[in-house]
């Protein structure tokens, strides 16, 4: 008995420990949410809601300031969708590829180096871009300069890469033997099979790994920065254009006053646009589960 | 169990470890990255004479640091453009460590070698956007600058007095970014401290001066800017502190801050 109750406590305890620890997590998001809220709302209640997101000029340190958020808003909706249309086409063949075609040594090979490239640290990717893929952009395209949105959205592609493959061929790999078996027992080729059987499937997980991809993209500052030019315009393809974040990066380190209000602002509106894609993804998870149960 | 419990046990004695160190004596500064050349051999040469004093240097930005200093979590604020009116009236002072020259720079296969200030401007404005107007190969000028706020901006647009004007096509948020993107591109025009500037790209002279250590001490190359230690003023500095101040200002440190392609004030 005694044993029996020490061994409670000691189980107790530790559920309080991971409790505690639990809670800290929750915490930080917390205190982050809360701060960002807090910092962020006096200059939108200062500049006025419909001003801040929807004028088109940002002149942070002129004489007679204008902070007009749309550029930034547009940059960083039209980049991502940019990345996505480049990246999901070749993740997800990429994916379905691994998942089902791939013989075992070219799998693990493909595989590790797509590890490799989400390992890779932003400022790498930006480097890089800065430093190839800029001047090849101004050369391909007869441009006077290449940093411009395309640059970013080419970075970008790569970048969400890994995170659609490597979720996508987790959800394709959970698809159940049986389905398939079924379908090529019925006489569909092995192409059939996987394109009609696996893939609507593993549909959910394959969404989740797209909007995974958007979080991604839509949150990438570093890269971004380097190879798009950072000058507050509306966005143009081959223009030099700003992101919500690289907004954030650029001038945070130098800001005073109502325009480092501004840039928390900035930073409220795009936690807004990550919440709204977590709880998109929180979807598509769930949907995902119910179907698999 | 017991193992578990010893461990979680460890981890919460040494997470309170962390949060008592902390005592030794030390001096922080803080601020404009333009200065992190000459700052960091300062610092260094200041340790090896006094071994019991830590130096640190947070490389953020001169409004980063001028809002340290003013909140206290810095000794020194570093600041690479003079204190404006609304900060000296927080209680704020400045002592110029050292003048900077900011230099124009080019790709080197760019045939100008040579502008007048007021063509800088008229360049940066957009005035100007052909490098064939101004003796250069046919090619439209793309302008490099950095982002708002940054103190080299602020110095260079005061000096050529083209502020809220430039026609940026980039907008870059360090000295070696824009060295780089200048490198590589033959139409670019950037501008950065004269200190960092690499032999990857061509400093030109402006009115007829080169951007050398001689002439920006001597006033004749016009675009140059202060380099600021900021403090309180009626706050008297840690003594660590003070005795950082007292040797970054003195004479002894004159050949360190020419050795980081910054010239001295006093």
């Amino acid at each position: 008995m005694r044993k029996a109750a020490a061994k409670n406590t000691a189980e107790t305890v530790i559920h309080g420990i991971f409790l505690l620890l639990g809670l800290i997590t929750v915490g930080c998001v917390l205190l982050i949410t809360i701060y960002l809220i807090i910092a962020g709302l006096p200059a939108i209640k200062e500049i006025g809601l419909i001003d801040f997101l929807f004028n088109d000029t940002w002149e942070s340190t002129s004489d007679n300031p204008s902070y007009g958020i749309l550029p930034f808003i547009l940059t960083s909706i039209y980049g991502t969708a940019g990345a996505i249309l480049l990246g999901v086409p070749v993740g997800f063949f990429t994916a379905v590829y691994l998942a089902k075609f791939a013989p075992p040594t070219v799998k693990s090979l493909v595989g590790a180096a797509v590890s490799l490239l989400a390992g890779i640290p932003s400022v790498v990717y930006g480097l890089v871009g800065m430093i190839m893929l800029v001047p090849a952009v101004r050369k391909l395209f007869g441009l006077a300069d290449g940093a411009s949105l395309f640059a970013a959205i080419i970075v970008l592609a790569i970048m969400i890469l890994p995170s659609i493959i490597k979720v996508s061929v987790t959800a394709l790999e959970a698809v159940p033997k049986e389905y398939e078996d079924a379908s090529l027992a019925l006489g569909a080729t092995p192409t059939e099979t996987y394109f009609r059987v696996s893939v609507p499937a593993a549909k959910s997980g394959i969404a989740a790994a797209v909007v995974l991809g958007v979080g991604r993209a839509i949150g990438e500052a570093m890269a971004v920065m380097m190879v798009s030019g950072n000058v507050a315009n509306m966005p143009e393809l081959f223009g030099s254009v700003r992101f919500l974040t690289t907004a954030v990066a650029s001038e945070m380190a130098y800001a005073s006053g109502l325009q480092r209000q501004a840039l928390f602002s900035i930073a409220l509106v795009l936690f807004l646009f990550i919440l709204l894609i977590n709880a998109t993804l929180n979807f598509f998870l769930k949907r995902g589960k119910e179907q698999g149960s | 169990m017991k193992k578990t419990l010893a461990m979680a046990a460890a981890l919460v004695l040494s997470a309170m470890t962390f949060t008592a160190c902390g005592e030794k004596q030390g001096v922080s500064t803080d601020g404009s990255t333009s200065m992190s050349k000459v700052i960091g051999s300062l610092g260094e040469a200041f340790m090896e004479q006094n071994s019991d004093i830590t130096f640190t240097y947070n490389p953020t930005g001169s409004g980063t640091g001028i809002t340290a200093v003013l909140e206290g979590t810095c000794d020194i604020g570093l600041s690479s453009r003079s204190l404006k009116d609304e900060e000296k009236q927080k209680g704020l002072t400045e002592t110029v460590l050292a003048y900077d020259g900011i230099a124009l720079i080019v790709h080197p296969d760019n045939a100008v070698s040579d502008l007048e200030l007021e063509t800088v401007a008229k360049i940066y404005t957009g005035e100007i956007t052909n490098w064939k107007e101004i003796g250069g190969a046919d090619g439209e000028i793309v302008l490099i600058g950095r982002e708002a706020g940054s103190g080299t901006r602020d110095g260079f647009e005061s000096i050529t007095d083209t502020e809220d004007k430039c026609a940026y096509r980039q907008e870059l948020t360090s000295t070696g970014d824009v060295i780089t993107t200048v490198a590589g591109n033959p139409n670019a025009i950037g501008y950065a401290s004269l200190a960092s500037v690499e032999d990857t790209v061509k400093a030109l002279s402006v009115n007829g001066v080169a951007p050398t250590e001689a002439t920006v001490k001597d006033g004749s190359y016009p675009i140059q800017r202060p380099f600021i230690l900021v403090t309180k003023k009626d706050t008297a500095l840690s003594d660590s502190a003070q005795k950082f101040f007292d040797y970054a200002t003195s004479s002894a440190a004159h050949d360190i801050i020419t050795g980081a392609g910054v010239v001295p004030a006093n």
